[in-house]
């Protein structure tokens, strides 16, 4: 798996792009750090209630629950697209509500968002909606060029290149939204429903590629209602309900020296 | 290398939006074809106006009897101590005489040598509206009514009171309507291209609110935006001009030849009219599409 090593190099690497000063933070070393968050939205709708948790760097967490349960509102908060009415946010360390409206496009940058609707560019082919993210950051030509087969040859989309998302299945579009997501090697990815729109045997590969991305020490959150898969993968699991933090558990049987490969046969037999 | 980027981007919008920016470009073209036979048509009647103004005129006539010194000293009296006086034109009893003649031959055989006309001053105010006082303070009203002279030599003062009050209410009236229909045209041409700017944007906010969640800033998103409003601004500008340019060297050239009358009103030269147009229209479509996008950057 040539391709997965490099991108462990490169993560390795980069300047860790978001400086981590552990004295803002209440957990040291967390990478994400929710304390007491409450969204209220303007139509009177609780989104969250004191929710608190904390993720340490590496960790490959699943949000769980109903719909209306906040893992939505969990996500939105993180990308800053809203803002909470409560409580403080700290990713890598940075008060969220102290970052100014401009800078919020530097900010996103660092964060690898995937989405239940995709949300590709539709009028440009898989290869420009993944080089988008690296001209949104000002990379060269060359840069490009450098990086784009790379991901795509990752995320198993080499001969897909010049397709138009149109053209593509969901599980296809899927993968190009996660190429997207960490071509600029985020340290942190997050993934809202990334299965939603899926059928098993799909969402498993999805999954598969998030497990392998997490492999390169990105630290990946999943918002997900898919309680069978949650449980086939053993791992972090957070669950909401109503807006409250109802069951924050590391599974058990927490095989982390698993590859790819054997994840992906324990995936399908269980 | 951001330039070109951003310009392949515009290009490849305009492209892939092509019934959009077809529709933005025509209302450009519209627009621009409309301001471009208006400005001309409104200077005209301007310049029309104003040089019917520039008849408004006063008579001051002399008394019969009065003889060179009264003649210097009533002129000294117009040219340096009478405010609103722009000019003096001294027209001597056989000038007028001479004048009349050559107007009506058969009522001046009649009077043979005899000369009944005054010397006369023909006054033009600085400013036609001013007419009034320039009279005033020439012939004040007296208190019993009627008029005083405050020159034993001047006999009358007028202004042909009926033709000059005509004249500057309907030249006032005309300016006034030409000012009116400009300026809701101009706001007309705006709204109109800022309204079919944002229809097309309209359908592609979607690509808007990725860009954003993707870590794009404003300026990155705007840029190619701005330069495709610029781009649809400058084609349909362009293709007005050319339509304006056959239309005046086909239709108004000729008749500006063959009537003299027509060319005589003072309007804009034509490449400087054409300057304005394409500016005009580039920099409203270009400032359509930036401020029209700003709602669609609010993610």
């Amino acid at each position: 798996m040539a391709a997965t090593e490099r991108h462990v190099r490169r993560r390795s690497q980069q300047p860790a792009p978001l400086p981590t000063p552990a004295a803002q933070s209440a957990v040291p070393g967390a990478v994400i750090d929710f304390k007491n968050v409450s969204k209220r939205y303007p139509s009177g709708d609780t989104g969250l209630e004191g929710v608190s948790f904390a993720i340490m760097p590496g960790e490959f967490v699943f949000l769980v629950g109903a719909s209306g349960s906040g893992k939505s509102t969990t996500m939105r908060l993180l990308i800053k697209e809203t803002e909470p009415t409560g409580g403080t946010i700290h990713v890598a360390g940075r008060d969220l509500a102290k970052i100014p409206r401009r800078r919020v496009p530097y900010y996103r940058r660092n964060v690898g968002m995937v989405f239940q609707d995709y949300k590709l560019l539709p009028n440009r082919t898989v290869y420009e909606n993944v080089a988008y993210a690296l001209q949104v950051t000002g990379g060269s030509r060359r840069d490009i060029r450098d990086k784009v087969p790379d991901i795509l040859r990752l995320t198993g989309l080499s001969l897909k290149l010049h397709n138009h998302p149109d053209q593509l299945s969901g599980g296809e579009q899927q993968r190009v939204s996660v190429a997207r997501a960490f071509v600029n090697h985020p340290p942190l990815l997050l993934a809202d429903e990334p299965t939603g729109n899926l059928d098993p045997e799909t969402s498993i590969g999805i999954m598969q590629l998030l497990y392998r991305i997490n492999k390169t020490g990105t630290t990946v959150v999943v918002a997900t209602h898919d309680v069978e898969m949650v449980d086939k993968m053993r791992r972090r699991v957070i669950e909401l309900s109503h807006g409250r933090v109802v069951r924050d558990e590391q599974a058990g049987a927490y095989a982390a020296r698993e590859t790819t490969g054997e994840f992906a046969i324990r995936m399908r037999d269980e | 290398m951001k330039l070109g980027f951003f310009l392949r981007e515009a290009l490849r919008a305009l492209k892939r939006n092509a019934v959009p920016s077809f529709a933005a470009m025509a209302t450009v073209l519209v627009t621009v074809l409309i301001l471009g036979v208006f400005i001309p048509v409104v200077q005209a009647t301007t310049g029309a106006a104003n040089e019917v103004r520039g008849r408004v005129i006063a008579n001051v006539y002399l008394v019969r009897d009065a003889d060179e010194k009264d003649v210097a000293r009533v002129r000294n009296l117009l040219e340096n101590d009478t405010p609103h006086v722009a000019g003096v034109e001294f027209v001597s009893k056989d000038q007028a005489y001479a004048e009349q003649r050559k107007r009506n031959p058969a009522a001046y055989e009649e009077l043979g040598q005899f000369n009944p006309l005054p010397h006369t001053f023909r006054i033009t105010p600085d400013d036609p509206d001013n007419i009034g006082k320039v009279r005033n303070a020439l012939a004040p009203l007296a208190p019993g009514g009627g008029r005083t002279v405050i020159d034993g030599s001047i006999d009358e003062v007028t202004n042909r009171e009926e033709d000059t009050n005509k004249i500057l209410s309907v030249t006032r009236a005309v300016k006034l309507t030409t000012a009116l229909l400009a300026g809701l045209l101009m706001i007309a041409s705006v709204l109109l291209i800022a309204n079919t700017i944002r229809l097309s944007l309209f359908a592609r906010r979607r690509e808007v609110e990725v860009m954003k969640l993707v870590g794009a800033t404003d300026w990155f998103i705007r840029w190619p935006f701005v330069m495709e409003g610029m781009l649809v601004g400058f084609l349909g500008g362009v293709l007005a001009v050319l339509v304006l340019a056959v239309f005046k060297v086909a239709v108004v050239d000729p008749l500006a030849a063959e009537y003299a009358l027509i060319a005589a009103p003072e309007t804009m030269s034509f490449p400087l009219l054409v300057a304005l147009l394409l500016g005009a229209a580039v920099a409203v479509s270009a400032a359509g599409s930036g401020l029209s996008l700003r709602r669609f950057l609010r993610v």
